[in-house]
């Protein structure tokens, strides 16, 4: 009789994250330098999804797997608070993601005649990517530029008020290119950069942080008395 | 009542086709506000504010001077500004951000100051992408010009400002929720008491969250005087209030309006302001203070633009926005677009709100599809009831924050005042309208 080949105990994945590996270099370094704006690192995960949109077009697997580990959380929670987010696309989206708002105030201004025209126009519903992987229309909630009904975004730019005519209009420019210049594609957020990190005492600021989580630990440690 | 014409308090530089940048706005006294403030202490800075009695223009109208006093004393605290900017037919922040973006971070860092914190949030919302560029190109500004950052025009006060964008979620206005959303998270408004977050707010910090009308007032205050402020406008609401105007007017757009002193038919008909209905038609309603306040008929044109005032008449000024709707209107299609944008909405916390939101949209939709049924106003009322018992105004509460109480308002409105059209509708098969 031989002795049982003792099972191997189940590899345990390291906890430690891993070297970021699908955002380039620049983007990792512009996602520490946001890091270093908040005093907790979680803070910079929406601004990090945003980043990472404006290098793929949206926000995939492998770039949720580094903001996890830039940010200390697990690429689940990424995908748990992205997905609550309508701005974050886990699916691929067009280079242009064309906004078409229907609510109250552009409703009133003809933008569910609006929005049907560009259904049909584009050849697809809202929520759709035009074949060509183009333009993705969305139906959209209040944009806040009601005085321009009905109102529409492209790539979160404001285009103005738009009729049916002047749609198709923009629709070609926007394939043709002619709007490349105001109009960046999709993603890519807000182009100004800032040009400092935190400024006040460097002392200062690690007091606060030392007290931030000392008043932390504190609460946590009532909470798991609580649940004892 | 009148239009009258009141100093411009927060639009003074609209005129200027490069108002966004430091050259103008330090040509048109800019920073002259933060340079007195940090000239005084910081107890005279909050009490000059006390003494505007100024009003927090995000919406629920909570002085901005007594929130401020709540702060819990602590080692660390925050102040965050909230220019998540969703309320449907809202759009007054969005012209402050894009427009005059350093009179926000003046009023800022004013704020900064009185509240002697040292780092500040400014959550702008995600789908403001040019104001998301001029707000950090103005702060990149700012900090070149010691306005921002160490040791601030030789004052000793440093404070740092960082701009943060949103992702696109109304919720995150709710400043619990905006809150959630900064520190990464999904944006679920926090279960209350705590009711404000000055006791215990950004990672748990006591945190002053405010309004981007509120602080874009500060600069003013500061070098005009809370007393100045307090005169204008009338009872507790005081000063000049943006109004956003929307719907069926000649001109829509936003103005600067001293409070109480002007009412709702001069903001929608007045020649300078709405410039009346076009094409020759009446109006049919209009609602006051977005969407989730109740819904104002012809006869309530004569009330002024006063927080107190369309309180007691059964609605609210809320974020300041009108709406206005012609006699050509459909009340079933509009009442359910806005239930719509509820359903969107909802975060999903509550099961009122996140089941209930559901419903009424799929039952407001198939009456204004014309497959309605006679029960089922009875049946949208008692939706309506099961998420805020009662329907009365203001709302009862069932859930953790006010978007589900909101919802049942645009409904009970249109079917009070409308009745007959969704009558119409089920006993015709479709709308009238159409």
């Amino acid at each position: 009789m031989t002795e049982p080949t003792p099972v191997a105990a189940p590899r345990r994945a390291s906890l430690a994250p891993a070297a970021p590996a699908h955002l380039s270099a620049d983007m990792v370094a512009r996602a520490r330098d946001l890091i270093a704006l908040y005093p907790e690192p979680r803070s910079a995960l929406v601004p990090l999804c945003h980043l990472a949109q404006e290098q793929d077009g949206w926000l995939t697997p492998e770039a949720m797997v580094d903001i996890a580990g830039l940010v200390g959380v697990t690429p689940g929670e990424v995908l748990g608070t992205a997905s609550f987010y309508d701005m974050l696309h886990t699916e691929p989206v067009g280079r242009y993601v064309v906004a078409v708002c229907t609510n109250i105030a552009c409703l009133l201004g003809g933008a569910a005649e609006l929005l049907e025209h560009a259904e049909t126009s584009l050849g697809v519903g809202a929520g759709g990517t035009t074949t060509d992987g183009v333009i993705t229309l969305e139906e959209a909630e209040c944009l806040a530029d009601c005085d321009r009904a009905p109102c529409v975004q492209v790539n979160h730019r404001y285009v103005g008020a738009q009729t049916p005519g002047s749609f198709d209009q923009l629709v070609a420019d926007l394939r043709s290119g002619a709007r490349d210049a105001d109009i960046p594609s999709h993603g890519t957020l807000v182009r100004v950069r800032r040009t400092t990190g935190i400024e006040a005492d460097p002392a200062a600021v690690a007091e606060e942080r030392r007290v931030e989580a000392e008043a932390r630990a504190a609460r946590e440690a009532a909470a798991d008395g609580g649940a004892s | 009542m009148a239009v009258t014409d009141p100093p411009k308090i927060v639009t003074s530089r609209m005129g200027h086709d490069d108002s966004h940048t430091l050259e103008r706005y330090l040509a048109t006294g800019g920073y002259e506000g933060l340079r007195a403030a940090l000239g005084r202490t910081p107890e005279a800075v909050a009490a000059e504010v006390d003494a505007a009695s100024l009003l927090g223009r995000g919406g629920a109208g909570f002085p901005a001077g007594r929130k401020w006093s709540m702060l819990r004393k602590s080692p660390v605290t925050y102040l965050v500004v909230n220019g998540d900017e969703s309320e449907p037919a809202t759009f007054k922040d969005h012209l402050l951000v894009e427009r005059d973006p350093h009179q926000l971070i003046e009023g800022v860092v004013i704020a900064a100051y009185a509240l002697q914190v040292t780092r500040v949030f400014i959550f702008l919302r995600g789908e403001f992408a040019l104001g998301l560029e001029r707000v950090q190109a103005a702060l990149n500004d700012a900090y070149a010009h010691g306005a921002v950052g160490r040791d601030i025009f030789g004052s000793g006060f440093s404070v740092d400002v960082v701009v943060h964008p949103g992702a696109g979620a109304y919720i995150c206005g709710e400043e619990t929720a905006l809150l959630e959303s900064l520190e990464g998270k999904r944006g679920f408004p926090r279960i209350k008491p705590p009711y404000f977050p000055a006791a215990i707010g950004l990672y748990g910090a006591p945190t002053v969250v405010n309004n981007v009308e509120t602080m874009s007032n500060l600069p003013w205050i500061m070098t005009n005087g809370g007393a100045a402020f307090a005169a204008l406008g009338g009872g507790r609401s005081t000063g000049t209030r943006l109004f956003a105007l929307a719907g069926h007017v000649a001109n829509p757009g936003v103005f600067e309006l001293e409070m109480v002193k002007t009412t709702f038919d001069d903001l929608i008909n007045a020649p300078v302001l709405g410039g009346g209905i076009p094409h020759g038609r009446g109006l049919k309603a209009f609602i006051p203070g977005g969407v989730s306040a109740p819904w104002f008929g012809p006869e309530q044109l004569d009330l002024p633009l006063g927080q107190d005032e369309v309180a007691e008449a059964g609605s609210m000024l809320g974020s300041g926005s009108v709406v206005v709707m012609d006699d050509h209107t459909c009340a079933v299609r509009a009442a359910w677009r806005i239930t719509k944008f509820f359903s969107r909405e909802s975060c999903g916390q509550c099961t009122p709100c996140r089941e209930g939101s559901g419903w009424l949209e799929r039952i407001m939709e198939r009456i204004e599809r014309g497959e309605g049924r006679e029960e089922d106003l009875d049946l949208l009322m008692d939706a309506c009831d099961n998420i805020s018992p009662g329907v009365a105004w203001p709302p009862q509460q069932t859930t953790i924050c006010v978007l589900g109480p909101s919802i049942p308002s645009s409904i009970s409105s249109a079917i009070t005042m409308f009745r007959d059209e969704f009558l119409v509708h089920i006993k015709e098969g479709g709308c009238p309208y159409e």
